[in-house]
C-alpha cells in the first residue's frame, strides 16, 4: 500500500504541470482580447498607451516565452497579477479558496449525510412509499438548477420567514476575526467569538444545503443500489441468525460493505461540488473561488482565469488522490492483495 | 401430558405473493428434534427445506406469509415478538448455511464476527474476553494457529476453513439447537467428510439437537438418527434412519436412495428420478409427486395422500403400506 501511495505522490507534480499547461493554453484560444480588460476604450486609439500596456503585462512577448516566465514565477508561488483587482492572484486565491472549501466541505457533509440516509432507507424499504419519496427527493435535488433552488430557498427562509440569514458568509457589520485558516467557522472559534461562530454557521446552512442536495441525490441512488445488492447476500442472513438487531444488520453489516463504492462516489462528487460552487457562490454572494472565477471570466482577466483553473485542478487532483487512498484502506482485499 | 420435544414444527406453511396471489412453498410441514438427536431433512432443490426452517426462526423474506406452529422448548416462535426471537437466535438456536464463501461478512475479521455473536448475547463479557473465546472456538473446530487466524478476513480462508468458522460461530453461545442448512453442499468431496466429522463431534460433545438439511440422502446414512423426506413443501416420509433405508415406503424416498452416489456403481448407471419438482404455484392435483411417480395409479392424480404413521414410520402415499 505504501508503494502505491508513493507512486501516486510521485505522479502528482507531472499532473500539476499538465494542468498548468492546459490552463495556459486554454486562455490563448479564447475569443476575447485581454487588452480590452486592461486598456480603457479611449486609450485603445492611442498606440503608445496600448504598447505600454502590452509591455507592462507581457502581452508583447511570444507564447512560449510567456509560458516559461509563467511557470518560472509559479515555482516561487507567483500566479501573476489580476487585471481587475490589481492584486497578486495568489493573494486573492489565498483569501477566497478557504471560503469555497468551507462551503464545499459543508455541502459534502450535508449531501453525504442526507444521501446515505436516504439510500439506506430506500433500499431497506424498497418499493414502498419511503422508497418512492426518497427517489423523488433525489431526482428533485439533482435536476433542479442550483441557482433557482438557491434563490427560491433564500426567498422563503430568509426574506419571507426570516429564520435564516441572507447572502454572505457572516453578518456584514460583524467585527471579523483575524484570518487564520480562512474558514469563518474555525476562525471565529479560534478568536473565541462564539456568537460570530453561530452566525457563520447560520450563513452556511442554506448554500451548503442547496449545493449538497444535488450530490445527495447521486449518493442516495448509488447507496440504494449497493445496499439492495448487499442486503440480499447470505452474510446478512448470518447476521440476523446471530441475533443481531435490524439497525446493526443494516449499518454494521450491510452499509459497511457498501463503504468502498460510497467513498468513491463521495470523492468524485467533489468535482461536481467545485463546479456547482460557482453558481451557489454567485447566488449567495459567497466570496469564494466561484464568484472570483465568474468575475475573472467576465472581465477577461487572464491571470486570474489561469490561476483559478490551476488551483481548481490541483484541488481536484488532491481529492482524487485522497479518494483512491481511502479506497485502498477501506477495502481489505485490495489492501492485502 | 407428554414430554416437550426441544423443537417441534407443526403444519408450518410459508407462502409467497406472486401477482397478488399467495403460493405455498411450504405446505404444512412437520417434524421434531430433541436434545442430542440428529434429524435429517432431505429433498431436492426447491422443495422448501430452507424456506421452512428460516420461517420457523422468523428469518423469512419480507414478502413471505407464515402460518402454523414452531415450538422451541415449549415456546411458540411463530408470531413471537421480534426482540424475543432475537434473544433465541444465535444463543439458544444457531444456524449455519450452505455457502461458506458468502455467509461470512467479507469486511470483518473472523474473530470480530465470532466475538459479535458472543457480545450480542452476553453484555457482561468484555471485547477482550470475547476475542479470547473466539480463539478457543477456532481451536475447537480444529483451525490451526487460531491466535493468528482470528485476526484474518474470510477471503484468507479456504471454503472448508470458512465453514469451520461458521460452525465455531454457531456454537459460540453453547446453543441447544443447531440447524445446518446444506453445510457441505458447496464444498469439495474430501472436505465434506471433514466438516461432517467436526459437526458430528460437536453435536455429541455439546449434546446438541441438530437439524441437518441436505439433498444427499447418503450424507444422512452415517449421521442422522431420524430422517424427514420433503417433497414440494410437504413431508412425504419420516422414519428412523435404519428403518428408512431398510424399508423406504414412499416411491420418492426409494428414488432418492437409488440415486445416492456410490463408488461401486459406474457413473453412467447412476439412477436419478425423472423430471423435476413442480415450480411454485404449478402444483399438480392429487399427489404432488404423481407426474414423476413410477407407481402412480388413477387415484394418485385425484386425491392427495395424507401422512399416516405406522409405529415410528410415517408415509404419505396411497400405497405406502403395501409398496
Ligand atoms: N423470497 C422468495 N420469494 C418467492 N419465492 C421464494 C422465495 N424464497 C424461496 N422461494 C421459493 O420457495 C421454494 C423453496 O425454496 P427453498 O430455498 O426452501 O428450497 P430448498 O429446498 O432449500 O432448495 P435448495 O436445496 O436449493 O436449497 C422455491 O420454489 C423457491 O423458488
Ligand atoms: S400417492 Fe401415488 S403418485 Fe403419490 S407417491 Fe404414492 S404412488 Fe406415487
Ligand atoms: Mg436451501
Amino acid at each position: 500500500m505504501a508503494r502505491y501511495i508513493l507512486r501516486r505522490l510521485i505522479a502528482m507534480p507531472f499532473l500539476v504541470l499538465g494542468i498548468v499547461t492546459l490552463a495556459f493554453l486554454l486562455t490563448t484560444v479564447t475569443k476575447g482580447d485581454p487588452l480590452t480588460a486592461i486598456v480603457s476604450d479611449r486609450q485603445m486609439n492611442d498606440p503608445e498607451a496600448v504598447a505600454a500596456a502590452k509591455a507592462r503585462w507581457g502581452l508583447d512577448r511570444s507564447l512560449p516565452e510567456r509560458y516559461l516566465i509563467y511557470v518560472g514565477n509559479l515555482l516561487s508561488g507567483d500566479l501573476g497579477t489580476s487585471f481587475i483587482t490589481r492584486r497578486p492572484v495568489a493573494q486573492d486565491v489565498l483569501f477566497r479558496l478557504p471560503a469555497t472549501l468551507e462551503l464545499v466541505i459543508a455541502a459534502m457533509l450535508v449531501g453525504t449525510t442526507i444521501g446515505i440516509t436516504l439510500g439506506v432507507l430506500a433500499a431497506y424499504f424498497h418499493n414502498t412509499g419511503i422508497d418512492h419519496l426518497a427517489r423523488f427527493f433525489a431526482l428533485f435535488g439533482s435536476s433542479i438548477p442550483v441557482f433557482w433552488l438557491g434563490l427560491a430557498l433564500l426567498y422563503v427562509f430568509s426574506v419571507k420567514w426570516g429564520i435564516l440569514p441572507g447572502p454572505g458568509r457572516i453578518d456584514p457589520r460583524a467585527d471579523l476575526p483575524a484570518m487564520v485558516t480562512g474558514f469563518m467557522t474555525i476562525d471565529t472559534l479560534l478568536a473565541g467569538k462564539i456568537r460570530l461562530f453561530f452566525d457563520a454557521l447560520w450563513h452556511l446552512i442554506l448554500p451548503a444545503f442547496v449545493l449538497g442536495w444535488a450530490v445527495a441525490g447521486t449518493i442516495s441512488r448509488l447507496v440504494r443500489a449497493n445496499m439492495l445488492e448487499v442486503l440480499d447476500r447470505e452474510f446478512i442472513l448470518t447476521a440476523r441468525a446471530k441475533g443481531a438487531g435490524e439497525f446493526r444488520v443494516v449499518v454494521r453489516h450491510a452499509l459497511r460493505n457498501t463503504l468502498v463504492p460510497t467513498l468513491t462516489v463521495i470523492g468524485y462528487s467533489f468535482a461536481y461540488l467545485l463546479t456547482g460552487a460557482i453558481l451557489t457562490e454567485t447566488v449567495f454572494s459567497w466570496p469564494g473561488m466561484g464568484s472570483y472565477a465568474v468575475d475573472a471570466a467576465r472581465g477577461l482577466d487572464m491571470p486570474a482565469i489561469i490561476g483559478v483553473t490551476i488551483v481548481g485542478g490541483v484541488v481536484f487532483l488532491l481529492t482524487n488522490l485522497i479518494t483512491d487512498i481511502a479506497y485502498v484502506i477501506a477495502n481489505p482485499r485490495v489492501r492485502l492483495g | 401430558m407428554t414430554r416437550q420435544p426441544l423443537f417441534a414444527v407443526q403444519d408450518l406453511r410459508v407462502a409467497f405473493a406472486r401477482d397478488g396471489e399467495y403460493f405455498e412453498a411450504v405446505r404444512g410441514i412437520g417434524f421434531h428434534v430433541d436434545h442430542g438427536e440428529v434429524l435429517g431433512i432431505v429433498g431436492e432443490s426447491g422443495s422448501g427445506k430452507s424456506v421452512g426452517v428460516l420461517a420457523a426462526l422468523g428469518l423469512q423474506a419480507k414478502t413471505a406469509r407464515v402460518r402454523g406452529s414452531a415450538r422451541f422448548q415449549g415456546r411458540e416462535l411463530i408470531g413471537m415478538p421480534r426482540h424475543e426471537l432475537r434473544q433465541l437466535r444465535g444463543s439458544r438456536i444457531a444456524m449455519i448455511f450452505q455457502d461458506p464463501l458468502s455467509s461470512l461478512n467479507p469486511v470483518m475479521t473472523v474473530g470480530a464476527q465470532i466475538a459479535e455473536t458472543i457480545l450480542l448475547h452476553n453484555p457482561a463479557v468484555s471485547k477482550k474476553q470475547a476475542m479470547d473465546r473466539a480463539i478457543a472456538l477456532l481451536e475447537l473446530v480444529a483451525i490451526p494457529q487460531p491466535d493468528r487466524r482470528v485476526a484474518q478476513f474470510p477471503h484468507e480462508f479456504s471454503g472448508g476453513m470458512r465453514q469451520r468458522v461458521m460452525i465455531a460461530m454457531a456454537v459460540a453461545n453453547d446453543p441447544d439447537l443447531l440447524i445446518a442448512d446444506e453445510p457441505t453442499t458447496a464444498l469439495d468431496v474430501t472436505v465434506q467428510a471433514q466438516i461432517m466429522d467436526v459437526l458430528a463431534d460437536l453435536q455429541k460433545r455439546l449434546n446438541l439437537g441438530l437439524i441437518l438439511i441436505t439433498h444427499d440422502l447418503g450424507v444422512l446414512a452415517g449421521h442422522a438418527d431420524r430422517v424427514a423426506v420433503v417433497y414440494s413443501g410437504e413431508v412425504v416420509e419420516e422414519a428412523g434412519v435404519d428403518d428408512l433405508f431398510k424399508r423406504p415406503s414412499h416411491p420418492y424416498t426409494r428414488g432418492l436412495i437409488a440415486s445416492i452416489p456410490n463408488m461401486l456403481v459406474e457413473k453412467e448407471r447412476l439412477f436419478s428420478i425423472d423430471g423435476a419438482p413442480p415450480p411454485l404455484g404449478k402444483l399438480p392435483g392429487g399427489c404432488a409427486f404423481h407426474p414423476r411417480c413410477p407407481q402412480a395409479q388413477a387415484i394418485c392424480s385425484e386425491t392427495a395422500p395424507v401422512l399416516e404413521t405406522f409405529g415410528d414410520h410415517g408415509v404419505a402415499c396411497h400405497f405406502g403400506r403395501s409398496a
